[in-house]
């Protein structure tokens, strides 16, 4: 039944490197541009969206030989959203605080493209543990970004890393501006895009 | 038979007798009333009123109208030069959703008593509606200050000629999903207390419309079906087409406002996909850094719109 040839462990760093959801496949960018305000909101939201991916990736890999073809899109929603109404009153019960300043993009987490599209491409087809290896591959490589992204607004905006005073000072407060999440994300892609030249540029002399 | 008519000519005169009636709560001396900023009531009379009649404010009380019981305090009644418009300047902002009430004694114009006067304030229905639809499109545009339907956004705004017909594509099925959502939330979800499944049944109905739009338009107009069908599936993988629903569950709207909500979101995201597809075309053209071609670019544009509606927020319309 499987067809990936891949290695657990090629799977998994590919979801966090080679194919990353911010970075490299450009989904759910709302979030990475609307909340990356700082470190911690990039983890909270991050554990949500490992969260939804791993569970929706095992269920639907569990029931794979059972869903129709022509219903799987209807079928992945659900289960998608099942999990993420999981989550979502988790959070709320738990770390009210966190989960008011991340206001909707948590119950949001339903229509993220990275979710569905690993489940269309990968979990419908693949084996569960493969399932799971990628989920988390892909989940983590979703938080690696977020945490990036959180770390140069907060540092570069108030100074701070994870809520600690490191530099004394405030550099540039634009970045900690809501509007400046685009531009971050956007200088952040060429800045990726330019290292990847360069390395291949190297390679080939 | 013919007595019987009578009758209900006689029934239908007297209702209409009650109708007037009924209106009938603002003295004839009050030409309008109408809320003034967050903490204000401008009243405006027919005639000069004396100044040390209505600069007393303990000839004023006002109350919202659900709760006559809770006195809210004036903190100064200020008359205009000519005697005919008087504001009302209370302690506490006002909730100007709700109409207010304000109960005058015996008004003094020109040293004549024309009696006690009710006075009804409130924001007029359509202004509301018209503030949301504006609100939503402009002040709180979904795209570029709330951040949402990023991936279709860059998505669909590399030509004009796309970016306007899923911008369109989207508002239509936009006003009719909320709509519904709106009814299923207000007569099912509440009453039964199943509001926690609220994501479950949003991005279900919303699914449902694209499907059923899909179908009808297939069916009606094969035309149109062909040149926008292609943006109809685009529609499920927006998050604003499930973040409308909820934010009308959250905050309680009633039928127009969802429906203005709706609109706007649509209208919103219209002028934000022309507006970039615009800008992206021209780029074409630029000499951009080989690192920025793409995405790269395309954020940063992104990122001096959204700079610039947030000019917008200093936009208040009622």
């Amino acid at each position: 039944m499987s067809t990936t040839t891949k290695s657990n462990a090629q799977l998994f760093m590919d979801g966090i490197l080679k194919e990353n959801p911010i970075f490299k496949l450009a989904l759910s960018m709302c979030p990475a541009v609307g909340i990356s305000t700082s470190v911690m909101n990039g983890v909270l939201l991050g554990t949500a969206v490992l969260f939804v991916q791993v569970f929706s990736s095992c269920t639907i890999s569990l029931v794979r030989n059972y869903i129709h073809p022509k219903i799987r899109i209807p079928t992945y929603t659900l289960t998608i959203a099942t999990w993420v109404t999981v989550i979502d009153l988790v959070l709320a019960a738990y770390v009210p605080g966190a989960y008011k300043a991340m206001g909707m993009f948590v119950r949001l987490i339903v229509a993220f493209a990275i979710i569905t599209m690993r489940l269309e491409m990968f979990a419908c087809k693949e084996p569960v543990h493969k399932s799971f290896v990628d989920a988390v591959g892909m989940g983590l490589g979703f938080m690696f970004g977020m945490i990036v992204l959180g770390a140069v607004r907060e540092l570069l905006g108030s100074g701070m890393l994870l809520g600690y005073d490191v530099l004394g000072f405030k550099p540039l407060l634009f970045f900690v501006l809501p509007s400046a999440g685009f531009f971050v994300v956007g200088l952040m892609m060429a800045f990726f895009n330019w290292i990847e030249v360069a390395y291949n540029r190297r390679k080939e002399v | 038979m013919k007595g019987l008519r009578q009758y209900q000519w006689l029934a239908g005169l007297f209702v209409v007798a009650l109708l007037l009636v009924g209106c009938k709560t603002e003295h004839p001396f009050v030409k309008k009333t109408q809320f003034k900023d967050t903490d204000k009531m401008v009243i405006t009379f027919a005639a000069p009123v004396d100044e040390a009649w209505a600069t007393d404010v303990r000839n004023f009380s006002a109350y919202e109208e659900p709760d006559p019981d809770i006195r809210l305090t004036i903190k100064e009644a200020a008359l205009s030069p000519d005697g005919t418009t008087l504001t009302l300047i209370f302690e506490v902002p006002l909730n100007t959703g709700e109409a207010h009430i304000v109960n005058t004694t015996n008004i003094v114009s020109e040293g004549q008593d024309l009696g006690a006067a009710e006075l009804t304030v409130k924001k007029l229905y359509f202004g509301v509606l018209l503030t949301v639809v504006l609100g939503a499109a402009l002040i709180n545009n979904f795209v570029f200050t709330k951040y949402l339907g990023l991936c279709v956004f860059f998505g669909t705004s590399q030509k004009r000629g796309t970016a306007i017909g899923m911008g369109i594509v989207f508002t239509l099925v936009m006003v009719f999903a909320a709509t519904m959502a709106w009814a299923l939330y207000q007569f099912v979800l509440k009453p039964y207390q199943l509001t926690f499944l609220n994501i479950v049944v949003f991005i279900g109905l919303v699914s449902l419309s694209v499907q059923g739009v899909d179908t009808v338009l297939r069916k009606v107009n094969p035309v149109l079906f062909k040149a926008f069908g292609l943006f109809l599936v685009l529609v499920i993988a927006n998050c604003i087409a499930i973040a409308v629903p909820l934010i009308l569950a959250d905050n309680e709207y009633t039928g127009w406002e969802s429906f203005s909500l709706a609109l706007g979101a649509g209208l919103g995201f219209l002028i934000a996909l022309f507006l970039m597809a615009c800008a992206r075309e021209k780029l074409e053209l630029g000499q951009v850094p080989p690192s920025f071609r793409g995405l790269p670019i395309a954020f940063v544009t992104a990122g001096l719109f959204a700079l610039a509606f947030l000019g917008f927020s200093g936009l208040s319309i009622y």
